[in-house]
């Protein structure tokens, strides 16, 4: 019997020829990334305390993120910390508040298809979109990973999930993975590999195929992973990456999986996941009439260059509704930079919206752009747990980023087809 | 240590219990004792305050999911939490479990088990005996590669023991 993709790829760093779900084994690192929260100033002492070094600094990455910029000293200290800890140990692929970790990663060509990769960061599976197998760990997990270069594994279950058919005007990436939140639920994976495929699948530019594989991690998967194709390949040569071999890793054909989900992206709609779970998803329109009180775009999830092309579509000529507040948190600076080059920053910032630093930000209730008590908000990020974003009685929808500006337009949830529909009508 | 029997009472939740309950953000730049003492407020404002050491948390299915913040667990072990009893953990969560010492330990009859029940829990074989109503419960078994992680402590001072022997 053949072997998947992600088998492949673990029975390579495992140094075997072939591995089996349910086996336990020791895989090499190809690479760790790790960022300023669950990074150096956790793993640091962890390894004064062993009296060890870093097993191969080239091979770790280091993000500032979740405390950019610093708001007060704390934060201040923390990034300080990171940036002398990185110097001391010699790693020179470091990314200093140029962008979430799970975006910087593969725009700056740390990414290719075949990796054996762990992150300190449970969105670590984003990484998956570029046919890597990388999961999250914890922080002393990875302190093990920087002192030995090599982590236990149990050979996950693989999960099949087809999207067939094509998707329509207004319906993305987002819909799609909130949709499979509910069919699935958040512990349907139960720790195995999701591997996506399809034609709806092989449509998907990278930044979209990188909202699924990220929230895979919502799944309750270890990890996600698509087979590299011409896209793929087409990224890697615009990021300057030089990967010969990247198409050669694939699934056999007779390789099977444990489980085979079917999904029909023709029939989809656009989504909205209801307070406090991705899985509480439902049509927009089933919402529609909810007052909102800020919209989110931001995250590595729902930031990126296409999710701001996505914002700018519906807000263009438009204005944000009194009452209502839409904050941009774009993914990386090289994303502004682009946005900025392009017409999109002003598009949105002519809307009313109002641009905050490239950084984690609100989504994990770190930076600027927190909600109050009882306030309502509908976010582009990955998660709407209770309290994540702030207070806790605070009420968070997830949706895309033309459903949140959409709903930065109306001041309240809206279908943004609707709107979509008025613009191509004028 | 995690390893040896525990005893103490029931603290038990629900199906999904976070890791942003476990280990609230706005608190993830505190020191560990005042992170820990807003331990899963979220959902219950007086489980920090409750919990002795000893005492076990009790939860339903997918216990830990979100965030791969080892903090979840460490909140735990601060307030004196030995031991997670749950019908299935989030993978991230029961790796970082391990790893910081605290048994995490599957348990299919863990709805059996009401609020306050004085459990005694042995780990490493896996079961839990429970004083109140005199039920007894087994657990999946940890696997034998894990074991030896959760009778050192945590991969910290297993990784310890282990360096202190190559170095002799
Ligand atoms: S943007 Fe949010 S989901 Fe992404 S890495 Fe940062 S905190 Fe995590």
């Amino acid at each position: 019997m053949g072997l998947t993709l992600t088998q492949k790829i673990i029975a390579r760093a495992a140094g075997v020829t072939s591995v089996a779900p349910g086996e336990i084994v020791t895989c090499r690192v190809d690479l760790a990334m790790m960022h300023d929260s669950g990074g150096p100033r956790r793993v640091g002492p962890m390894l004064e305390r062993l009296g060890a070094k870093v097993w191969d600094p080239s091979k770790v990455v280091v993000i500032a993120d979740h405390y950019v910029p610093a708001i007060d000293a704390d934060s201040a200290a923390i990034l300080d910390l990171t940036r002398k800890w990185v110097k001391a140990a010699g790693i020179t692929r470091f990314h200093d508040m140029q962008g979430i970790c799970h975006v910087v990663l593969p725009e700056r060509g740390h990414l290719r298809p075949g990796l054996f990769a762990v992150g300190g960061d449970s969105h670590s599976p984003t990484a998956g979109a570029f046919g890597c197998f990388m999961f999250g760990v914890g922080a002393t997990e990875m302190a093990g990973v920087l002192v030995t270069g090599a982590i236990w594994l149990r050979v996950p279950q693989e999960h099949s999930v087809r999207w067939d058919g094509r998707l329509t005007t207004g319906v993305v990436a987002k819909d799609m993975v909130l949709a499979m939140c509910r069919t699935i639920s958040l512990n349907g994976i139960k720790y195995g590999v999701v591997e996506y495929a399809g034609e709806a699948i092989a449509a998907l530019s990278m930044s979209e195929r990188m909202v699924l594989t990220n929230m895979t991690a919502e799944l309750g998967a270890q990890t996600g992973i698509i087979a590299p194709d011409r896209t793929t390949v087409a990224y890697l040569a615009e990021v300057g990456v030089d990967a010969p071999d990247a198409i050669t890793w694939q699934s056999d054909a007779d390789s099977t999986p444990f489980k085979r989900w079917a999904f029909d992206a023709t029939s989809l709609e656009p989504q909205i996941a209801a307070p406090h779970s991705p899985a509480n998803s439902a049509p927009a329109r089933e919402h529609r009439g909810t007052a909102i009180d800020q919209c989110y775009i931001g995250a590595c999830t729902g930031a990126k260059l296409s999710d701001l092309h996505m914002a700018a579509e519906i807000l263009k000529g438009r204005k944000v509704a009194p009452g209502t507040r839409l904050l941009v948190a774009p993914a990386s600076t090289r994303i502004t930079a682009i946005a900025a080059a392009d017409g999109t920053l002003a598009t949105l910032a002519e809307a009313g919206a109002i641009l905050l630093p490239s950084g984690c930000g609100a989504c994990a209730g770190l930076g600027a752009g927190l909600l109050a008590e009882n306030e309502v908000c509908l976010s582009s990020t990955a998660r709407n747990f209770k309290g994540r974003m702030g207070a806790a009685s605070a009420l968070v929808y997830l949706g895309s980023p033309y459903s949140v500006a959409a709903a930065a337009v109306a001041g309240h949830i809206v279908d943004p087809r609707e709107l979509l529909a008025e613009q191509a009508a004028a | 240590m995690s390893a040896r029997s525990n005893f103490g009472r029931a603290f038990v939740y629900g199906d999904d219990i976070t890791t942003d309950a476990l280990a609230p953000g706005a608190y993830m730049k505190k020191p560990v004792e005042e992170m820990a003492s807003h331990c899963l407020e979220a959902i219950d404002p007086n489980f920090a305050k409750a919990v002795r050491a000893g005492d076990v948390v009790v939860g339903g299915e997918n216990f830990g999911m979100g965030s791969s913040r080892e903090q979840a667990a460490i909140a735990l072990r601060q307030l004196g939490v030995n031991a997670v009893v749950a019908k299935s953990f989030a993978g991230l969560f029961f790796r970082n479990a391990v790893n910081v010492g605290l048994a995490p330990l599957v348990c299919a009859e863990a709805d059996r088990i009401r609020p306050g029940d004085e459990l005694s829990v042995e780990p490493v074989v896996g079961r839990i005996e429970n004083l109140t109503t005199g039920e007894i419960y087994t657990c999946e078994p940890i696997p034998p590669h894990l074991l030896d992680m959760i009778r050192d402590g945590g991969l910290l001072p297993h990784l310890e023991k282990k360096l202190r022997k190559t170095a002799r």
